[in-house]
C-alpha cells in the first residue's frame, strides 16, 4: 500500500513535464525543426522555482493562494486515477464524480487568481477560460457516462476493467465515439489547438497563458507544473480507454503507461501541427459538438443494451 | 418534541407583541425582537435535531371553536428536517437582521420588520407541523402576506411597492391552485385531514394526476420552478437582506416541502411524475443559471440562482420518484436524500450569500457588480465567506454543495443502469444537466466574486467600503463555517437525511455503499488540505531570502491605466452567453454607430431579459386582462342597473322553478 502511494507520486511527480516535452519535441519535428530538448520543460520549472516573486499591489492572498489550491486539487485528483495498476491510492465507488469536480476546483482558483490583479488581459481570459471549461464539463461526463453504463459503475477501476481487450473496437464503436470526444474535451482542457494556442505571443488571442498573465517565479512554476499534470491525467484516462490493459505488474503497468502517454502524445502534436486554430466564438460549437458525439454515443448504446 | 416547537412557535408569536410595548424606542424593538427569534430558533433548532435523530412521530388533535374540523399538528422526519432548515436559516438571519436594520434607526419603524420576521419564521413553522388541510392554508396565507410586508418595507421606493405587488400576484394565482387541490382532496376523502387523504386517493388514478398537477404549479409557484418563477428576481432584491436571505433560504423551500407532503398522499407514482419533474428541474436549472450570468445587480442575480438550486433538488425529486414508480429503494434514497441535503445546503449557503450582498450594499450603496471591485481589501471577513459560500453553490469540493450533487449524481448513474431504457435516459439526461448546471455556475460565481471582491474599486464610491459590524459578520462566518464542515464531513449529514428519506421508501441499507463512499470523501478533502499546506511550506521554503516585491499589475507598457479598463461583468459573461442567445430575450434598445472618418461617439445599449416573463407571461396576462376588460361593460357602477340584475336572476330562477316543476 505504502509502495503503490510512493510510485503514484512519483508518476506524478516526475512524468508530466516529460509528457510536454515530448508534444513539442513532435511539434518540432513535424514543422522540420530540431526542437527544445525533451527536458526542457523540467529545466523551465527549476529556473522558476529559483527566482523570487513581483506581486501587484491589487492583488490579495487568492493570487497566491490560487496556484497553490489549484495544483494540490489536481494533484488530489492524480491520487484518485489509477496510473500503472489497476487501482489507485485513493480511488474508491463513485470516484469519477470526485475526479472531475476536483479539477473543476483547481480550475476556479485559477479563474479567481486571475481576477485578482484587476488587469483587463487577465478578466478576458478568466471569461473565456470560464466559458469553455463550462462548455467542456457536460462532455466530460457524457463521454465518461458512456463508460460508465457498460461498466455498471462510477468508479474509474471498475470502468476501466470492463473494457473487453481486443475487441471493444469491433463489438463496441461507441468507446471510439466515447475516446474521441474525450480527445477534444482534452484538447480543449489544455489549451491546445484548435482551441488555444500555446505558443502564442499576442494577449488578446491567448486563453490560458493570459490569465496567468502577472505571475511569476515559483507561482508560475506551481501553475505550469499544475497543468501539464492536469494535461497528463486527462492523457491517462485516455489511455486506459484506448488500450484497456488492466494490469497488476507494476512493470508492466508502466511501461503500458509510458507507452500510451507517448502515443497520446504524438497523437496530441499531430493534431497540432495538421490543424489551425479556430476562431474564439467557434470553440463552443466545437465542445457542443463533442457533447453530441458523445450523446450519439449513449444513444448506441441504449440502443444495443448495455452488454 | 413537538411541544419544544410548539414552545418556541409561541416565543416567536409573543416576540413581536412584546416588541409592542416598547413603543418607539427603536432599539430596544431590534433588541427585543433579535432576542426573542434567535431564542426560538436556538430552541427550535435543538428540538428538530433532537425529533429527526430520535424518529419522533407524533400526532396531535386539538378541538377547535371553527366549524372545519380540528386542528391536526404532528411531527414526522419529513416535517423534522425542514423544521432544522427554517429554524437554522431564520436564527442566522435573526441575527444579521439586528445589525442590518440598525442602519435604519430613525428613518424607519422598525417594528415592522421585527414584527413580520417573527410571523414569517412561526408561519413556516406552521406549515411544516399542520397535518389539516385548513391549517396549511392559513399558515401558508400568513407566510405569503408577512412576507409581501417584509418584501415592501421600503415602501418609499417605487420599484419595491412594484415588486411586492408582483410577489402577492404571483403567490395568491398559486394558492388558488391549493384551494382546488385541497378541496379536491377532502371532497373525496370526506375530510381535511392529511391522514384521511393519504387513505382515500389511492383508488382513482385520474384524481391523483390531476392533483400532483394542481401541486406541481401551486407549491412550484412558491419554490420558484421555471416558467412561474418569475416574481423571485422582481421579490427577492426588493426585500432587505436578512428577509432575502430567509425566503430564498427557506421560504421557497416551503413549496418543495408542500409538492413532498401531497407526494406522500399518493402512495406509488406513475413513473411520468419523475420524468415531468426531471424535465422542470433541468430547465429550471439550466435557465436559472444562464438568467444569474445575465444579471448585473447582485441581488436579482442570486436570486436566479436560487432558481437553478431549485431545479437542483427537484432533480433530486424527480429521481426519487422515478425509484418509487421502478421500486428502486436504493435510488429513491439517493434521490430523495440529495434534494433534502440540498434543501438545507442551499439554505446555508444562500442566506450566507444574501448576508454577503446585503453587507456590500450597505457598505457602498450600490448591488450593481459593474460599479464595485476590489471590496476584499475593505471587507475581508464579509469577502472570505462570500468566497466560501460561492464555491459552495457552485457544487465545489471540499464544500456541502458537492455533496448534495454527488448524491444526486450517484442516483442519476444507478437510474440509467438500473431503469429500463426511456426512463434510464430521463436519469442519464440528469448528469450533463447538473454538469453544465455547475460549470456555468462556476462562471458565474468567478464573475460575482472576482468583479465586486477582486481588482481595483470601479466607482469613487466603493473606495469608502467598510467592514460590516459584529452582528452582521457572525452569521457569514456561522453560515461558511456550516458549509465547510458539511462538505468535510458529509456521511454525518445522510444520518438527518436518512430518516425523511426512508419515509419515502428508500432503504439506507440498499444505498450504503454510496453512502459509505462519502467516507472517502472527507480522506479526499484531508488529502486536498496536506497538499495545500504542503505546497503552502514549499513556497515559503523557497521565497525565504528571495526579492518579493509589490509593483504595478502589468498593462501591457501603457501608462494611464485606470480601473474602468478592467474587465466588466457583461463583458465576463459575455463567451459564454453567446452560444444561448436563443433562450435568452434580448434587444437592442438603442444603436449607433460611428461614422465618417473621424467617428466620435458611438452608442450601443442592449437588454438581457427573461423569456418566460417578457416574452411569455407578462404579455399573456396583459392579453386576458384586456379580454376580461370586456366584462366591464356590466358593471358600470350604477345602481339601478345592479338592481336590474338582481330583479334579472330572481326572474330567471322563478322561471327554472317553473319549469321544472318541483312544488
Amino acid at each position: 500500500m505504502i509502495l503503490e502511494i510512493i510510485e503514484q507520486i512519483a508518476i506524478l511527480l516526475f512524468v508530466p513535464p516529460l509528457f510536454i516535452g515530448i508534444i513539442n519535441k513532435m511539434k518540432a519535428w513535424a514543422a522540420g525543426r530540431k526542437g527544445a530538448p525533451l527536458f526542457q520543460f523540467y529545466f523551465d520549472l527549476w529556473k522558476l522555482l529559483k527566482k523570487g516573486e513581483v506581486y501587484s499591489r491589487t492583488a490579495t492572498w487568492i493570487f497566491t493562494a490560487g496556484p497553490i489550491i489549484s495544483l494540490a486539487s489536481i494533484f488530489c485528483a492524480g491520487f484518485i486515477l489509477p496510473l500503472a495498476l489497476s487501482s489507485s491510492p485513493l480511488g474508491f465507488k463513485g470516484d469519477i464524480i470526485l475526479f472531475a469536480y476536483l479539477l473543476a476546483f483547481g480550475h476556479f482558483f485559477i479563474l479567481l487568481s486571475a481576477l485578482d490583479t484587476g488587469s483587463s488581459f487577465e478578466g478576458m481570459g478568466a471569461s473565456r477560460g470560464a466559458a469553455f471549461s463550462a462548455f467542456s464539463e457536460p462532455a466530460f461526463f457524457l463521454s465518461l457516462a458512456i463508460l460508465c453504463i457498460h461498466a455498471k459503475s462510477v468508479t474509474f477501476k471498475d470502468v476501466f476493467h470492463a473494457l473487453p481487450w481486443a475487441t471493444w473496437g469491433f463489438a463496441h464503436p461507441v468507446y471510439l465515439v466515447a475516446a474521441l470526444a474525450l480527445f477534444a474535451v482534452l484538447l480543449a482542457e489544455n489549451s491546445r489547438i484548435p482551441v488555444d494556442d500555446p505558443n502564442t505571443h499576442l494577449e488578446l488571442t491567448m486563453i490560458h497563458e493570459v490569465m496567468v498573465l502577472d505571475h511569476g517565479g515559483p507561482d508560475l512554476a506551481f501553475i505550469l507544473y499544475g497543468s501539464s499534470l492536469k494535461f497528463f491525467l486527462q492523457a491517462v484516462l485516455l489511455v486506459h480507454l484506448l488500450l484497456p490493459l488492466p494490469s497488476t505488474n507494476w512493470y508492466f503497468g508502466i511501461f503500458y503507461l509510458f507507452i500510451g502517454v507517448f502515443g497520446v502524445g504524438i497523437l496530441v502534436a499531430l493534431v497540432e501541427s495538421a490543424v489551425a486554430r479556430i476562431r474564439l466564438s467557434r470553440v463552443p460549437q466545437f465542445l457542443i459538438g463533442a457533447s453530441i458525439l458523445a450523446v450519439l454515443g449513449l444513444i448506441l448504446s441504449f440502443y444495443k443494451g448495455a452488454p | 418534541m413537538l411541544y419544544a416547537i410548539l414552545g418556541s412557535l409561541m416565543i416567536l408569536c409573543a416576540t413581536p407583541l412584546a416588541a409592542l410595548f416598547a413603543g418607539h424606542r427603536e432599539r430596544m424593538i431590534l433588541g427585543i425582537g433579535t432576542f426573542g427569534n434567535l431564542f426560538a430558533c436556538v430552541l427550535g433548532v435543538s428540538a428538530s435535531l433532537f425529533a429527526l435523530v430520535s424518529g419522533e412521530q407524533i400526532f396531535l388533535k386539538i378541538p377547535w371553536s371553527l366549524p372545519i374540523g380540528k386542528i391536526a399538528i404532528g411531527l414526522d422526519p419529513l416535517s423534522s428536517f425542514f423544521l432544522v432548515c427554517i429554524f437554522l436559516v431564520s436564527g442566522l438571519s435573526a441575527l444579521y437582521g439586528k445589525g442590518y436594520f440598525i442602519h435604519y434607526q430613525g428613518k424607519k419603524w422598525l417594528l415592522s420588520p421585527v414584527f413580520f420576521f417573527s410571523f414569517l419564521v412561526a408561519s413556516m413553522v406552521g406549515v411544516v407541523i399542520a397535518r389539516n388541510g385548513i391549517l396549511f392554508l392559513a399558515a401558508w396565507e400568513i407566510m405569503s402576506l408577512s412576507s409581501f410586508f417584509l418584501v415592501t418595507f421600503e415602501n418609499e421606493r417605487k420599484e419595491v411597492v412594484k415588486a411586492g405587488v408582483l410577489y402577492l400576484m404571483a403567490s395568491q394565482a398559486g394558492v388558488v391552485f391549493l384551494f382546488v387541490l385541497f378541496t379536491l382532496l377532502s371532497r373525496v376523502s370526506g375530510s381535511f385531514d392529511f391522514n384521511t387523504f393519504q387513505m382515500s386517493s389511492l383508488k382513482m388514478p385520474g384524481l391523483a394526476n390531476t392533483c400532483f398537477l394542481l401541486a406541481l404549479v401551486g407549491f412550484g409557484t412558491k419554490a420558484g420552478f421555471w416558467p412561474v418563477h418569475i416574481w423571485l428576481p422582481e421579490a427577492h432584491p426588493a426585500a432587505p437582506s436578512p428577509v432575502s436571505a430567509v425566503m430564498s433560504g427557506v421560504m421557497i423551500k416551503m413549496g418543495i416541502y408542500g409538492l413532498l407532503r401531497t407526494l406522500l398522499f399518493f402512495g406509488t407514482p406513475p413513473s411520468w411524475w419523475g420524468g415531468l419533474i426531471i424535465g422542470i428541474g433541468i430547465v429550471s436549472g439550466v435557465l436559472g443559471v444562464l438568467h444569474a450570468l445575465t444579471e448585473h445587480d447582485l441581488k436579482r442575480l442570486l436570486a436566479y440562482h436560487s432558481v437553478e438550486n431549485i431545479g437542483i433538488i427537484a432533480l433530486g425529486i424527480g429521481l426519487g420518484l422515478l425509484g418509487q414508480s421502478l421500486a428502486n429503494p436504493m435510488i429513491i434514497f439517493l434521490g430523495y436524500s440529495g434534494a433534502l441535503l440540498h434543501v438545507l445546503n442551499h439554505g446555508l449557503f444562500k442566506g450566507l450569500l444574501f448576508h454577503g450582498a446585503g453587507s456590500v450594499q450597505h457598505s457602498t450603496g450600490t448591488r450593481n457588480l459593474d460599479a464595485l471591485g476590489g471590496l476584499y481589501r475593505f471587507m475581508p471577513m464579509t469577502g472570505t465567506s462570500f468566497l466560501i459560500g460561492s464555491a459552495a453553490i457552485c457544487g465545489l469540493p471540499p464544500f456541502n454543495g458537492f455533496i448534495s450533487e454527488y448524491l444526486i449524481y450517484r442516483g442519476a448513474f444507478q437510474g440509467s443502469f438500473y431503469f429500463p431504457t426511456l426512463w434510464g435516459l430521463f436519469a442519464l439526461a440528469i448528469v450533463p444537466a447538473l454538469a453544465l448546471i455547475g460549470g456555468l455556475a462556476v462562471t458565474c460565481f468567478v464573475k460575482a466574486f472576482g468583479i465586486i471582491f477582486l481588482g481595483n474599486p470601479r466607482t469613487e464610491k466603493t473606495t469608502h467600503a467598510h467592514e460590516s459590524n459584529i452582528f452582521m459578520v457572525i452569521p457569514m462566518i456561522i453560515g461558511a463555517v456550516l458549509c465547510f464542515v458539511i462538505g468535510v464531513f458529509p456521511i454525518e449529514m445522510i444520518y438527518l437525511t436518512a430518516p425523511a428519506a426512508d419515509f419515502f421508501g428508500g432503504s439506507f441499507t440498499a444505498a450504503e455503499p454510496a453512502v459509505n463512499s462519502l467516507l472517502m470523501i472527507t480522506y479526499a478533502a484531508a488529502v486536498l488540505f496536506i497538499l495545500i499546506g504542503l505546497f503552502y511550506l514549499l513556497r515559503r521554503g523557497l521565497l525565504r531570502n528571495r526579492k518579493v516585491e509589490k509593483s504595478e499589475t502589468w498593462s501591457c507598457g501603457y501608462p494611464a491605466y485606470n480601473p474602468r479598463m478592467q474587465y466588466t461583468a457583461a463583458s465576463f459573461a459575455e463567451p459564454v452567453l453567446a452560444p444561448f442567445a436563443p433562450l435568452i430575450y434580448s434587444r437592442i434598445k438603442h444603436q449607433k454607430t460611428p461614422l465618417g472618418y473621424f467617428p466620435e461617439k458611438a452608442h450601443y445599449e442592449k437588454h438581457l431579459g427573461d423569456i418566460a416573463s417578457e416574452k411569455w407571461l407578462l404579455p399573456g396576462i396583459r392579453r386576458v386582462v384586456k379580454i376580461l376588460s370586456q366584462f366591464r361593460i356590466i358593471q358600470q357602477g350604477r345602481l339601478q342597473l345592479y338592481l336590474l340584475y338582481i330583479a334579472a336572476t330572481f326572474a330567471a330562477l322563478l322561471i327554472w322553478v317553473l319549469i321544472k316543476g318541483g312544488y
